[in-house]
């Protein structure tokens, strides 16, 4: 018995929700008196994994792992729960991870629960928080099986950091090419910027913007800040903004500590991909505007004039 | 061409959610049900290519009869035949099971679902099904294509997209940007009347998972308002006492 955390990279890097898993995963093994073991597979991020809580780091490099393949990459993570005797696999919610944990949960025959957002209750059986009803509401679920499986939403759990060094274990890899059932032809990743998902600040502008010229007043206030940028639906629509930074129902479903929405209503479709937001401000002219209850602080004015004086007081705070 | 398409019947996104016995269970009284809107969008592109290749489209829904208006609408929307397991909609492996079972009777070439439905977001449904079947899986696309026994599609990546190619039978999600989803018309409406609506019985299957209590999000104790005039106090605010940065 141990817990198992897919440790996921991205070309080379640990993104950060793995190393809020890894401090999930051992905090749950410390709950359950039991070993936290992650795997990486492929090219991996340099950090040795002890520093956030492992006890032992599987790695599997293949050239096979290049590319990502949810079938090759299951048939990796349930291999090494086999071998290593782990009954339940942490997995961030990234893309990746929720490709990855249904085709583990049939593997391991698990119960499986995503959109987790809270430390597992061990106490009576083995209960989750998780986020429901497009984040309008919290279910409480319990998962009766040997086998479990936990997608952890992103920025809801803290990093914990341990002096600690995690034991290198290697293990058989029985991969083969005829596990890799869809081929990837090309990738796009945008470069240079902060992930939505991982950003622990996020700007982002609505219709209130008036279009992509003013655009540069979202920009300089992330940069100034250090946030990325994110829109609203109906900028994605227009196709002021890339589809990739559309947060709420239809779009990004995000958590980070500080959202600031400019020139934003706030819709119920848009509230429910931000909702999770620690803090949150709400820039806008419409003082009846309904995102104003569903916010920390608010400020009736037009974004247009607002986010410059944002901008220069945090550079002067800066300075 | 022979076309899966799962629908997950939803409330409404505007619903209020309320919760009874002891907070055990969904209130669905006096909630409004629609069609899953990812259900919608994986419906008309599975049409759309249906409609190139001379091809049908089967829908399929795990639910009991008061799901049977909001299949009507599928097939006014265009599917040829639907078919609805009659049970709760238990959790995303019973749901998974359900169609895998049908699926096995059947000779599908592609099964399409959304994202993930909006009521219990859990975005499983694709991925236990495609393992079930041993079936490749696309997940979260915005793009689907279909020619000489391959699909070809575009699926969001953490920070991009990525372009990928499956034989088939394989299993795909949909994501919003894949079409504009059909409205039904008069004619759909009438037709959809006599089409085959069929009702299977569920197979039997251990509990994976259950609710136990619902909760409702901490709500925000009240705005604090600044005035524009002293926008600035709101950075003093983020840096001194939340200390966001």
């Amino acid at each position: 018995m141990a817990v198992l955390i897919f440790a996921e990279s991205d070309s080379g890097f640990y993104k950060k929700s793995t190393f809020e898993a890894i401090s999930y995963g051992r905090k749950l093994a410390d709950q359950l008196g039991t070993t936290c073991i992650a795997i990486s597979i492929g090219n991996k991020g340099t950090e040795n994994l002890g520093s956030f809580g492992a006890h032992q780091e599987v790695l599997y490099v293949n050239e096979l792992y290049q590319t990502f393949n949810p079938q090759s990459y299951a048939k990796a993570i349930s291999q090494t729960a086999q071998q290593l005797d782990c009954n339940v696999i942490i997995i961030s919610q990234t893309y990746t991870g929720k490709s990855i944990a249904p085709l583990l949960a049939i593997k391991q025959n698990a119960s499986i629960a995503t959109g987790v957002i809270g430390m597992a209750n061990t106490i009576d059986g083995f209960t989750v928080k998780t986020t429901a009803f497009s984040n309008k509401a919290i279910a409480h679920v319990k998962l009766n099986q040997e086998q479990k499986i936990l997608t952890i939403i992103p920025n809801s759990y803290q990093i914990n950091t341990y002096s600690e060094t995690s034991e290198i274990i290697n293990l058989e890899d029985t991969i083969a090419a005829s596990d890799i059932n869809s081929t990837v032809l090309s990738t796009h990743k945008e470069t240079g910027k902060i992930p939505l998902t991982e950003a622990e600040l996020v700007i982002s502008g609505g219709r209130g913007l008036k279009g992509t010229e003013n655009w540069n007043l979202v920009e300089e206030l992330a940069s100034a800040l250090g946030a990325a940028t994110a829109c609203s639906k109906p900028v994605s629509d227009m196709e002021w903004r890339p589809h990739s930074e559309h947060v709420g129902q239809t779009g990004i479903t995000i958590k980070p500590n500080l959202y600031i929405a400019a020139g934003i209503s706030g819709a119920i479709q848009h509230l429910a991909g931000v909702s999770g937001s620690k803090v949150i401000c709400v820039i806008n002219t419409d003082p009846e505007a309904p995102f104003f209850k569903a916010a920390d602080y608010g400020i009736v004015g037009d974004a247009l004039e607002v986010l410059p004086r944002l901008t220069r007081r945090i550079l002067e705070i800066k300075k | 061409m022979k076309i899966l398409v799962c629908i997950s019947v939803v409330p409404d996104t505007t619903t209020k959610i309320t919760f009874k016995d002891n907070d055990t269970t969904f209130d669905k009284s006096s909630v409004q049900y629609i069609l899953n809107p990812y259900d919608e969008l994986s419906l008309t592109r599975a049409l759309e290519i249906a409609e190139q290749n001379a091809g049908t489209v089967h829908t399929i829904t795990v639910g009991e009869s008061d799901c049977d208006p909001i299949i009507r609408k599928a097939l006014a929307i265009g599917a040829h035949e639907a078919y609805r397991v009659d049970a709760q909609p238990k959790n995303a492996p019973f749901v998974a099971h359900q169609i895998a079972s049908h699926v096995k009777s059947e000779n599908y070439d592609l099964i399409l679902t959304g994202r993930e439905s909006i009521d219990y977001n859990g975005g499983m449904v694709q991925g236990l099904l495609a393992e079930l079947l041993q079936w490749p899986l696309i997940n979260v696309a915005t793009e689907i294509n279909y020619s000489d026994q391959e699909i070809t599609a575009c699926r969001d990546i953490d920070g991009g997209r990525e372009n990928v190619k499956s034989s088939i039978p394989c299993v795909v999600s949909a994501q919003k940007d894949l079409c504009e989803p059909r409205i039904p018309n008069m004619r759909g409406i009438m037709m959809a009347r006599s089409k085959p609506l069929n009702v299977i019985k569920a197979i039997d299957l251990p509990e994976f998972t259950e609710i136990t209590k619902y909760e409702l999000p901490p709500s925000k104790t009240g705005v604090k308002l600044i005035s524009a005039e002293n926008a600035e106090e709101l950075i003093d605010i983020l840096h001194n006492e939340e200390k966001l940065f």
